[in-house]
């Protein structure tokens, strides 16, 4: 029956042809030719950088690729990169839980109940555009300078990027898969957690991968400002002593570990979000 | 015999842009168990309004809607409910969205597998339970929304224009499987369409509604010899007769509408 191939067709099924071969392979050609040239960019940088460095610009300024290599390595075998950035990490880990817990708990609430959501509105907008850096100090003065302090710029942060984000994703839900869940003898819950948790999923994860570089952001912040420990604490100190060789080992650092929790949200993103093609 | 749904001097207005809007005009009609009725008529005569009010999404604010004896108040969650946008949750395969209503009526696991798998089979998407919805072509959505439908039984289905995105030829494959599956089942539908053949070609008896406000206009009550060749029937003589009578109490409402 021809239906049965139409189906087959629409789903990518088992007609697997020498042109599917040649076109994954040409695709496949390509995957490997971008990496190649990602390589390439990455040597230049490098060596442009270490030609720059004491002939064009002063070392003073830009230190250079080798001394940063080597700073990063005895950072590695002396054990100051994992004492100063397990804290870091685990500041970000608890701001960026935290504020992502009490943002969609809220952006849920809110985007439920439109009344509260309106009353609330101009409070939110006017917290909203306050630059979160702004009340570092006060987190300061609050929670004083340990770890506390950071977790909280980090949460302020993330919060705001997430409850946002819930909030109009709750606000977009197609309403007939509310109405059809509930006929169909779905209960309030089973239509949060069928239809308004998942339909919103997309706006939600597009704020986490926003905001966790924020929540980084956020640890490092309160760690130039006053702390004793963290990879923010280790950028401040080197800046004091003109140490540049120390702040770009720092920010390589920073960098580094802010690319790797973006991939990995990647994959987590390319999971919950399988049913989109 | 009581009827299914008792539709009593129901009226519905809105207000909109500092003005109320008349959409339904006391309507009155009774739909008897198992009974398979569309209605027609020009756009916004309120025809979709009266179905969502019988499914309990839209207020009733004036009139009386019983269904199976007990008044609509609230979402009515003893009928079953298509519409033409795809409502099928993209984000569940197609076996969880047709177990999803079995679940939200308590039926056991291995109950609920066994019941899915047997709906796949009727709708003849065996072999698609683990697609996504995003994955299937628009007719095999359908097929699922069909699928779900009709996995929980509801006594009554409520459709509003189930098959309008769907071309010309795939629309008459799903009357095809719609009919065989009522006949097979008796439930009681209301099915809301613009398309005057598969009115005719469908129910039992066509309502066509007037223009804005919303009135019963004609009743017809269609004749035709049980079949369930949805092509053929078209070249009856009853079917040609009912088109024509339905045709010409619609066409001065559809004219009117245009010319206002």
């Amino acid at each position: 029956m021809s239906g049965a191939a139409n189906e087959a067709a629409a789903i990518g099924g088992p007609t697997r042809t020498a042109r599917v071969a040649a076109a994954e392979a040409a695709a496949g050609r390509r995957r490997i030719a971008i990496h190649l040239l990602r390589a390439v960019v990455g040597v230049l940088f490098i060596w442009l950088w270490d030609h720059a460095s004491g002939t064009w610009i002063d070392t003073m300024l830009i230190s250079s690729p080798s001394a940063v290599g080597l700073r990063l390595w005895r950072w590695v075998n002396d054990g100051t990169l994992v004492y100063h950035l397990s804290i870091t990490l685990y500041a970000t880990a608890w701001g960026f839980a935290i504020g992502c817990a009490v943002g969609f708990c809220l952006g849920l609430f809110f985007g439920r109940f439109t009344l509260i959501a309106e009353v609330f509105d101009p409070y939110i907008t006017a917290i909203y555009s306050i630059p979160k850096i702004a009340l570092a100090p006060l987190f300061i003065i609050w929670f004083g300078i340990g770890i506390e302090s950071k977790v909280a710029v980090s949460a302020a942060i993330v919060f705001f990027v997430i409850f946002l984000n819930t909030y109009s994703g709750v606000r977009e839900v197609n309403q007939i898969y509310v109405h059809t869940t509930r006929i169909m003898g779905g209960s309030e819950t089973d239509v949060l957690r069928h239809v308004i948790v998942p339909s919103a999923a997309s706006w939600v994860i597009t704020g986490l991968k926003v905001s966790v570089p924020y929540a980084l952001v956020g640890t490092v912040i309160g760690e130039f400002m006053s702390s004793n420990r963290g990879i923010g604490f280790l950028i401040n100190q080197a800046t004091g002593l003109f140490n540049t060789t120390s702040v770009y080992a720092g920010i390589i650092v920073l960098a580094a570990v802010g690319a790797v929790i973006n991939t990995a949200l990647k994959y987590f993103e390319a999971y919950v979000m399988r049913w989109q093609r | 015999m009581t009827a299914s749904i008792a539709i009593t001097a129901v009226r519905k207005s809105y207000v909109a842009r500092g003005r109320e809007v008349l959409a339904l005009d006391r309507v009155d009609l009774d739909i008897a168990p198992g009974e398979f009725v569309a209605f027609v008529g020009p756009s916004g005569c309120g025809k979709s309004t009266l179905m969502n009010m019988i499914a309990g999404i839209l207020p009733i604010e004036e009139g009386r809607i019983l269904h199976d004896g007990r008044p609509v108040n609230g979402i009515n969650r003893n009928v079953g409910y298509m519409t033409q946008q795809d409502a099928v949750l993209p984000w569940r395969t197609v076996e969880d969205n047709i177990a999803l209503p079995l679940r939200f009526h308590g039926m056991a696991g291995p109950a609920r597998r066994a019941r899915v798998e047997e709906m796949l089979a009727a709708v003849g998407l065996t072999g698609f339970a683990r697609s996504f919805p995003g994955e299937l072509s628009g007719g095999m959505r359908k097929r699922v929304a069909i699928a779900q439908l009709l996995a929980y039984e509801p006594g009554t289905l409520l459709m509003d224009e189930p098959f309008g995105a769907l071309d010309a030829q795939l629309k008459l494959l799903m009357q095809e499987q719609l009919l065989r599956i009522w006949t097979e089942r008796r439930q009681t539908v209301v099915f809301v369409t613009h398309d005057l053949a598969e009115a005719v070609t469908l129910a039992q008896r066509v309502v066509v509604f007037s223009g804005r406000p919303g009135r019963i206009k004609q009743i017809e009550n269609v004749q035709l010899p049980p079949t369930l060749d949805v092509f053929r029937v078209r070249f009856l003589p009853e079917f040609e007769a009912a088109y024509t009578r339905l045709w010409d109490a619609l066409a001065p409402e559809i004219r009117s509408g245009e010319a206002a």
